[in-house]
């Protein structure tokens, strides 16, 4: 207190002198929440990360937040079918964010700019991996091994890299150029490839080769058949054998009217991929009803405009020449599909089989301790398999088989190896809480609607093999990349700094967000209130 | 799409205080790191005080667009108690207090000192709650309006007298319960059609420059400042503050309840000059007025405990002066 005489004018004092910290019996404290896209994403992408880049024009330093999951993002903003998208909180204000397109911007103008694949680290104790399949998984396994330090060699049975993304992967969804390009400069890492070279026991080939660890990653390659009575003179083949001789010298010939059998990905492209070849008819028959249909709805959707034609709750029972004998369905309670004994006849000139994929694993045969159970390889959840160094992914391990799940499974198992080759176990790192919409506070976000993708006229799409879904341009990309929520991640839009009554929001300058000063904020919550992005959050004064 | 529009979204456009894809002129004063703060940290306002908000945002405003030249004048009030407890002050500008009724003559007096003085680029902004607005100052403030003395008069208006324990004002609200207007009898709560609209009343003086403004919307609380410190004569500058202590209201909703109160329409953001409107803020997306008055326990009594309307017929008559707002205004015209 002051040592004046009573009654004498004080000097003028601050408030600052008056520390209404000790007001609060709540506290707010920033956080980082884990965005639904990242959440969704199977590659294990930080998308909001590089979208955050994206929003102000840093394209290279996005892409580099990109390729440190996934080296592939040119053909992955094609092929990918967007959990991402599915999971974005934008699609409750007005529509999702089209990441997809963004990503393949990002990785178009990769191509275009020669941007190069991060340098590999040197690792202290460098190994050999071997990867079986150099198909996404096998890439992805091999590129983040690289990464790593690690020297891993790919094998693959087929003339050329890219498993089902070059056999099973219709051009017109993913031109071959794209492909090639993006694969050649992972594998320029310093990655040994030998393709036409079929692995049959991989326990001989780990140990001819000297392998210290290994990632089976050979992809769902054999068509599921089933006995259908074909006269001698039908023309029946299985889709994956349809698409992968695509890739042959000689287009196969299928005739005009193609039946296409299933409903997945795979039933769609093999459509599509008739009627490019000529077929005037191709139809698409399924035991189900199109609400239970396993074929990803875009695909569907782009299907039907060229034309494809949908028959529902139907089996084929037979196909004699020229013609197939349909069975009507209908679905019992349980929702299945049973027989009504009512039979048609259709024209057809071909069959195709489309009824699943499955994994040719003879190569594990001489690997006692490695199970497999229904055709999938039992790992634990570090990929691994029941012998010590041999990782599994792709289409061995998950029934969500996609690009983008065999990229992250290559990336995990990479990572797994990596710890186990150090004699570690690796483990899950701790996931942020998820930023649910609910966290949002929408008022703030302009809006803006999607940006839709140029398509090639449908004429073309029909008759030729060109690229159907164009990107978009910088411009374009620019406004999709900031219509991202940035969920539960600050972006440094200085609302809690501006609406602190009590001045107690500290800015730390780009890049550094921003601090609490505790010995002023009285804990009204009005930062978290108006935080659009749901990163800062109220817990209890302690003590 | 023109290629070139896309370019103009930038994410949170103008609702955020700042945005980084922006340049650092389209940003708001209070974004800011080198703002003034000319209210700074430790006054003694309660939680989430909307006043304390408001105050900093307009005299941080005034003080970028008169590169520091101002001096404020302070009706008694919440706002002049809780910044200036002897011989402390929150404030970091020149400030006055002298009586509740005379700031409006006070700031006229500053402002002809410093004419006479030939100071005249300093500028002069007064300010006071709705008491010392619309009641107690009333006469005074009458009177700078109309000789045109060159003040920029603010009311943050908080709708009652907050500082002596929530006694109804002019500007209290139909329904609303104060200390003095109890939530009792068949119509509880402050008695309809009483009050005055003061930013109509200012009008009506053919001022130059009436605006209205909420802190819910920073940019165009701080445009409104900007265009009325271009002016010179009298100004007036009405600012909605809800006040979580009056309103029995969250602390941490009062940004969310100003704009409630302008998407609803029950507080109308627009500017005037002599006496006509001149632009509206429209409504973005359009609110019925129980999303604003359930927020709010001096209306508690309108609804039942599970929060759903328990007097309609009263919730009617308010939205009904939501929707006489919003066909005055055109609030809903684009």
């Amino acid at each position: 207190m002051t040592e004046r005489p009573f009654g004498i004018t004080l000097e003028v004092g601050s408030s600052l002198a008056n520390k209404t910290g000790s007001w609060r019996v709540e506290r707010p404290v920033y956080v980082d929440r884990l965005p639904p896209c990242n959440d969704a994403c199977p590659a294990g992408e930080n998308i909001q990360g590089w979208l955050y880049q994206a929003e102000e024009g840093a394209y290279e330093a996005a892409w580099r937040t990109l390729v440190a999951d996934n080296p592939l993002p040119a053909i992955m903003g094609r092929v990918c079918y967007r959990p991402c998208e599915t999971a974005c909180n934008r699609a409750k204000l007005d529509e999702a964010v089209g990441i997809n397109a963004v990503e393949r911007f990002l990785g178009d103008e990769a191509m275009a700019a020669g941007w190069e694949l991060p340098a590999p680290a040197t690792h202290p104790d460098s190994r050999r991996v071997l990867v079986v399949g150099a198909g996404p998984a096998g890439l992805s396994a091999a590129y983040h091994l690289r990464r790593l330090g690690h020297h891993p060699t790919l094998l693959d049975a087929s003339p050329h890299p890219g498993g089902m993304m070059r056999y099973g992967i219709p051009r017109y969804r993913l031109p071959r150029e794209i492909l090639d390009f993006e694969v050649d400069r992972l594998l320029a890492l310093g990655i040994d490839l030998e393709c036409n070279h079929r692995v049959d026991d991989l326990a001989a080939t780990m140990a001819e080769g000297g392998f210290d660890a290994a990632v089976l990653a050979v992809g769902a390659q054999v068509g599921r058949r089933a006995y259908i009575p074909a006269g001698d003179s039908a023309k029946v083949l299985d889709a994956v054998s349809l698409l992968h001789s695509m890739e042959g010298e000689e287009p196969p010939r299928l005739g005009r009217r193609v039946i296409v059998y299933g409903g997945g990905d795979t039933a769609m492209d093999a459509a599509r991929t008739a009627k490019r070849l000529g077929a005037t008819e191709a139809l698409v028959v399924y035991r189900r009803t199109p609400e239970r249909m396993p074929a990803h709805p875009s695909e569907v959707e782009e299907a039907v405009e060229e034309g494809v034609q949908m028959r529902w709750l139907s089996t084929i029972s037979a196909l004699e020449e020229g013609k197939l004998v349909v069975e009507h369905m209908e679905l019992d309670d349980t929702g299945f599909p049973q027989p009504t004994g009512a039979f048609e006849e259709v024209p057809a000139d071909a069959l195709v089989l489309a009824l699943g994929q499955d994994c040719d694993l003879s190569l594990l045969s001489t690997l006692p301790d490695v199970t497999v159970a229904e055709g999938v390889v039992g790992v634990g959840d570090d990929l691994m398999t029941g012998h010590p160094g041999l990782f599994a992914t792709g289409d061995a391990v998950s029934d969500e088989r996609t690009v983008t799940t065999a990229i992250g499974h290559g990336k995990l198992a990479a990572r797994a190896a990596d710890a186990w080759l150090g004699g570690r176990r690796w483990q899950h790192p701790p996931r942020h809480r998820l930023a649910d919409f609910e966290h949002l506070n929408p008022w703030y976000y302009a809006d803006a609607p999607k940006t839709l993708r140029p398509r090639l006229e449908l004429a073309r799409r029909i008759s030729t093999f060109d690229e159907v879904e164009g990107g978009l341009d910088e411009a374009h990309a620019l406004f999709e990349a900031r219509r991202c929520l940035s969920c539960g991640n600050c972006f440094e839009c200085d609302n809690c700094f501006g609406v602190c009554p009590d001045n107690a929001v500290l800015k730390l300058g780009p890049g550094r967000r921003y601090r609490f000063d505790y010995d002023f904020c009285k804990g009204c919550g009005i930062c978290v209130n108006e935080c659009p992005c749901g990163a800062i959050v109220m817990e209890p004064e302690v003590g | 799409m023109s290629p070139a529009e896309p370019v103009k979204f930038y994410q949170v456009g103008s609702f955020a205080a700042g945005n980084r894809l922006v340049p650092a002129e389209l940003r708001t004063v209070q974004a800011d790191a080198a703002r003034t703060n000319s209210l700074t940290s430790g006054h003694r306002a309660c939680q989430g005080c909307g006043e304390a908000l408001g105050a900093r945002y307009v005299l941080d405003a005034a003080m970028r667009a008169t590169d520091g030249k101002l001096i404020a004048v302070n009706a008694t009030g919440c706002l002049e108690v809780f910044t200036t407890p002897y011989p402390e002050t929150s404030w970091r500008i020149p400030w006055m207090h002298s009586l509740f009724g005379n700031a409006p003559a006070v700031a006229t007096g500053v402002a002809a000192a410093l004419e006479a003085r030939g100071r005249s680029e300093v500028r002069v902004v007064a300010q006071a709650g709705d008491g010392g607005t619309v009641d107690i100052g009333f006469g005074a403030l009458s009177g700078m309006f109309e000789r045109d003395d060159d003040v920029l008069f603010v009311c943050y208006d908080n709708q009652a007298y907050m500082n002596t324990g929530v006694q109804r004002s002019g500007a209290t609200p139909p329904a609303a319960r104060t200390a003095t207007t109890e939530a009792l009898g068949p119509e509880p709560g402050n008695p309809f059609g009483q009050g005055k609209n003061m930013p109509a009343l200012a009008m009506a003086h053919g001022l130059g420059y009436v605006a209205t403004a909420t802190v819910a919307e920073l940019h165009d609380l701080e445009a409104k400042v900007v265009r009325a410190m271009e002016l010179r004569g009298a100004r007036y500058l009405h600012v909605f503050v809800p006040c979580p202590l009056g309103w029995a209201s969250e602390p941490a909703d009062t940004i969310r309840i100003a704009r409630l109160a302008k998407e609803s329409g029950l507080f109308p953001v627009f500017e005037a000059e002599r006496g006509e409107v001149t632009r509206v803020s429209p409504i973005r997306h359009r609110v019925p007025v129980e999303d604003y008055l359930g927020l709010q326990g001096r209306y508690r009594h309108l609804f039942g405990a599970d929060g759903s309307v328990a007097r309609p017929d009263i919730v009617g008559r308010i939205q009904a002066l939501a929707d006489a707002n919003i066909a005055r205004y055109g609030l809903l015209e684009p």
